[in-house]
């Protein structure tokens, strides 16, 4: 009965999160208040412990609730229920897109989605970077050595260089950037 | 068969590195599936990021899907997002099991501070590498600076600048038809 009912909380998550990993937060705080599986202390958690192992965020979050609610079957349940509506959704919306791949509206569509969809990733790739090397606050307030992370930034030229000059594997970068981290700290 | 273990492996690979969910996939599709395996164009990469921005689900799985229906239909779908999922799942479970202060931990914390600058870096590039092929005259460039501007400094949702920009496509489409058949 409770896969069930993990089943169904985190399907209906995964229908109507629109834009991904963090659009399902309001709906666990929802969830948490619903059911009392965990509190909104715990979602903190799960945030922090999401965004530092690899995977999509959202999928993260459903597969630790499932296991802090029912161990590792539950996990699974929760992960599969938040997966199954986007797959379905996915392939219904690409049947539909090769159906009609050759209309000249569909074709004007895509024209006008590709810069907007190209804004989006840069914005999230400069909003997590800010967060991490530049706080406005302290620069506007005239402080400009607490409020530029003068180590990350060189880093973060130096990587932008050698991804530039050399074409090598994004995972070498990451590996590399992790142990930097390691060592440095960022 | 093969090719749809071919879609689970392929995608398993790049969920296990995937840190900072959907965005971070790009760099990892463009190489793995655009430039090495080339199941799916740049274009195709572009349009299946804007499809999951507006589609319900999270946006790697929706990404996933696409290519792996693309290429394997119904089962090729599964496959794709079961490899994307498949490692990420196992070690939150792991995490969850036996370390309780994971996201507390110094060193986690240190290695994940270059791994996030290095993630951003990484999608910065991957955005200068797909300039070309997204943003082609100067209505692109303007449904770009316009969407960068408003979601930087605005909470609107991204649904609705995708389901916008789809709209400025069409119109923008339609007006240079009507253009062109005048003369």
């Amino acid at each position: 009965m409770i896969y069930l009912q993990l089943f169904w909380e985190f399907f209906k998550v995964g229908l109507f999160a629109v834009g991904g990993g963090l659009a399902t937060l309001p709906f666990l705080y929802e969830i948490a208040a619903k059911t009392g599986w965990f509190d909104s202390a715990s979602i903190i958690d799960m945030i922090a412990v999401s965004e530092s192992t690899p995977g999509p965020i959202g999928v993260n979050m459903a597969t630790y609730t499932g296991f802090k609610i029912h161990g590792i079957s539950g996990g699974i349940t929760a992960t599969f229920g938040l997966i199954l509506p986007s797959i379905i959704v996915a392939v219904l919306v690409q049947i539909f897109i090769t159906k009609f791949k050759e209309s000249k509206n569909v074709q004007n569509i895509f024209n006008g989605l590709r810069p907007a969809s190209m804004a989006l990733v840069t914005s999230a790739g400069i909003g997590v970077i800010t967060s991490c090397l530049i706080f406005p606050k302290l620069l506007l307030a005239g402080n400009f050595a607490d409020g530029l992370h003068i180590k990350g930034i060189i880093f973060a030229v130096v990587l932008f260089y050698l991804m530039r000059r050399y074409k090598l594997h994004p995972v070498l970068f990451i590996a590399v950037s992790a142990a930097a981290g390691l060592i440095i700290g960022f | 068969m093969k090719n749809i273990f071919d879609l689970f492996w392929t995608f398993a690979k790049m969920g296990a590195v995937c840190f900072g969910g959907g965005y971070a996939m790009l760099p990892l599709l463009e190489r793995e599936i655009v430039q090495k395996k080339g199941w799916a164009t740049q274009e195709e990469i572009l349009d299946y990021y804007a499809l999951g921005q507006c589609t319900p689900g999270v946006i790697a799985v929706n990404v996933s899907t696409f290519v792996g229906h693309k290429q394997g239909g119904v089962a090729g779908a599964f496959a794709a997002t079961a490899g994307m999922v498949f490692i990420p799942s196992i070690i939150i479970l792991v995490i969850a099991n036996l370390l309780t202060n994971f996201a507390e931990n110094v060193y986690v914390q240190r290695a994940f501070s270059g791994i996030q600058v290095c993630v951003c870096v990484l999608v910065l590039n991957a955005v200068a590498m797909l300039w070309k092929k997204s943003v082609k005259n100067k209505l692109g460039v303007f449904i770009f600076a316009a969407v960068l501007i408003l979601s930087l400094f605005t909470d609107i949702s991204s649904s609705f600048f995708v389901l916008t920009a789809g709209l400025v496509g069409l119109i923008a489409g339609k007006i240079s038809e009507i253009k062109g058949d005048k003369k």
